[in-house]
């Protein structure tokens, strides 16, 4: 990320999916207006899901949502990589493993048997695992999805040569400089926003419920802390690691709280 | 505000719209308490008769549940997790902007402050002495801060003596309270038929002047002052000392800092309703274009990891010299800055702290020697 990419060259950039929603991509494509100045700023060589289509070509940034999930995806994100300056992943799966890493501690080919009427066609591997596990990833956002003001951000940080922001300080944060009062406190709810990374503005705790975490593990994450805060306010061990096996379920910091409740209660 | 027995004013209950009305005809936007997401927090009076009755909160360490006073009073809530300090110390804000012309020059340019007269009612002792605090720190002679002061002129308050403090509260211990002294344009000490009213600036004695209000009898005075030593003596926590900056600079490897530590989830929630703490962090936010971009002021603490960064390296990179910076700061060397404990008692940081963790207990585990 040292050397700074100069106008009026166009940095190439591509937008990559892998196992995942599109959400992301989503946030990205909602942008409205301000994607269309972005569009003047940059080449958007691939973008499946707004038009471009040229996944094999060589790029300044590539922007890749969604988890490595299958034996294609490993070989995919290798030449993804091998043909972008700079690798940037995005959103809960592609820096976590996502939603569907509950999986990874389950019997993955039990549930495909018990499903699918064909489970001999469904070629997934055992884990879902984020980009980071598979290639080298220069900044990762965070975030089910990201925003798209993150996206921006980071965009425009990019074109001005700098490394962007990476704020990890916690969604109380946010909710806090929001006004909006702790709904932990004045509500007894088992909010996830002291362990998780800032991104969203504070979202739920702004319409009255308790963050879940879907921005991953913040910088310091007491989870311990917290998990004895949600034992005090009446959550059994299995609800506690349910707050932490969700969205990022495979974020180290989230599935060690809950590895701990496991092991020491009935979780 | 009881100093001048003879310049309090009684004003009926069934006037005190009559107060709201004045102030919102001399132009100022009103702020009163609101329930908002199960706590009362300062908001926009739509109409004079809006303040709302009966409100009231019941606070422990962390946890802060909204009652009903069985009085039907106006003011027996103690606080919410705000009062002054967000509409002085804005929690965001742009402090200048700078564009590129034509020929590629920088051109840089102030933001003007939005700075709308307001009027808040129903501040308390503590958040008073609160601003005199974050006055000192933004408004030092030499070095004003622009945005704060142009905001801060704007303000008109209206404090009330706490008749009911909150289990969390503790200013009778650290002087700041229950019965404002200073810094207030109008208080109010609430009865059951009406409210002991003094001005304590030229424009609330306009205010005063213009209610053609009866003097209060010596009996309504002195029913107000007793009300306000009931509500210390109610008042159940304390701190070993108004002057702590020995006794905790003296115990910086304590083996209390790894322990609250364990505890503290370090995400800044009592920094943020502290009405004293004044931290922010500044950042260029550039516009997509590439042509622009502006210079923002967001709230921080001392609880964030950039905090206690500097080049190259983090100061405070773990929670237990993040709580210790925080408290060490608030209590011991806040008096070497400016004069004072930066605690006011108003116990916001312990009843809004998500996990409970009581600041006093904290003060009291950390100096057990120095006292016995």
């Amino acid at each position: 990320m040292n050397a700074p990419m100069k106008n009026p060259v166009k940095p190439r950039v591509a937008v990559h999916k892998f196992s995942s929603c599109d959400g992301c991509q989503l946030a990205l494509l909602n942008l409205g207006e301000d994607l269309l100045t972005l569009a003047g700023r940059v080449d958007l060589v691939h973008f499946a899901e707004a038009g471009p289509l040229d996944p094999d070509a060589d790029v300044d940034v590539a922007f890749v949502e969604g988890s490595v999930s299958t034996p294609e995806d490993v070989e995919r994100i290798r030449h993804i990589r091998a043909h972008s300056r700079l690798l940037i992943a995005i959103g809960a799966c592609a820096t976590a493993g996502g939603i569907q890493a509950l999986r990874n501690g389950a019997d993955g080919a039990q549930w495909v048997a018990q499903i699918y009427s064909h489970p001999e066609a469904i070629s997934s591997l055992a884990q879902s695992t984020p980009i980071s596990s598979h290639v080298k990833v220069d900044f990762e956002l965070w975030g089910c999805p990201v925003s798209g003001a993150q996206m921006l951000a980071v965009v425009n940080s990019l074109l001005l040569g700098v490394a962007p922001r990476d704020n990890a300080d916690k969604v109380c944060t946010e909710c806090k400089r929001n006004g909006y009062p702790c709904v932990m406190v004045s509500r007894g709810v088992a909010c996830m926003g002291p362990v998780t990374r800032v991104g969203c503005g504070a979202l739920c705790p702004g319409l009255g419920r308790d963050c879940y975490g879907c921005y991953g593990p913040a910088e310091n994450a007491n989870t311990d802390a917290l998990a004895a805060q949600f034992a005090s306010l009446g959550l059994t061990p299995q609800a506690i690691v349910q707050r932490f096996q969700s969205i990022n379920s495979q974020a180290p910091v989230f599935l060690a709280a809950a590895d701990k409740i496991r092991m020491h209660g009935d979780g | 505000m009881f100093s001048q027995p003879d310049r309090a004013r009684f004003l009926p209950l069934a006037q005190l719209h009559a107060l709201v009305a004045q102030l919102m005809q001399l132009g100022y936007q009103c702020l009163g308490p609101a329930v908002e997401n199960g706590a009362i927090v300062m908001r926009e009076l739509d109409a004079p008769d809006g303040l709302p009755r009966g409100l009231q909160a019941e606070q422990a360490a962390g946890r802060y549940r909204l009652t009903r006073d069985p009085l039907n009073r106006y003011f027996a809530w103690a606080n919410g997790p705000q009062a002054i300090k967000p509409q002085a110390f804005a929690p965001k804000e742009s402090l200048w902007r700078v564009e590129r012309d034509d020929a590629g020059a920088l051109q840089f340019a102030a933001v003007e402050p939005a700075a709308p007269a307001q009027a808040i009612i129903g501040v308390r002792a503590c958040d008073l002495a609160a601003l005199a605090l974050q006055d000192a720190h933004f408004l030092p002679a030499g070095r004003r801060d622009a945005h704060y002061a142009a905001r801060r002129e704007q303000l008109f308050l209206v404090a009330v003596q706490c008749a009911e403090p909150g289990a969390t509260c503790f200013c009778a211990s650290t002087g700041d309270g229950p019965t404002p002294t200073a810094g207030y344009d109008l208080a109010l000490a609430e009865l059951a038929e009406g409210f002991v009213a003094v001005a304590g600036s030229a424009k609330g004695g306009a205010v005063l002047d213009a209610l053609n209000l009866s003097p209060a009898t010596p009996q309504q005075i002195d029913a107000a002052r007793q009300q306000g030593q009931a509500a210390a003596a109610a008042q159940t926590r304390t701190l070993p000392g108004r002057n702590l900056r020995e006794a905790l600079m003296s115990r910086l490897e304590h083996p209390r800092w790894d322990e609250v530590a364990a505890r503290c989830l370090a995400c800044g929630n009592c920094t943020a309703v502290c009405p004293t703490c004044f931290c922010h962090a500044e950042a260029d936010e550039p516009a997509l274009d590439g042509h622009s971009s502006r210079h923002e002021r967001v709230w921080d603490s001392c609880f964030g990891e950039s905090h206690g960064y500097l080049h190259g390296f983090n100061v405070r990179s773990d929670i237990r010299t993040r709580y210790r910076q925080w408290l060490t700061h608030k209590l011991a060397t806040w008096h070497d800055q400016f004069g004072r404990s930066g605690c006011v008692g108003c116990g916001r940081c312990i009843a809004w702290c998500p996990v409970g963790i009581d600041l006093t207990e904290e003060v009291a585990a950390l100096t057990a020697e120095v006292r016995s």
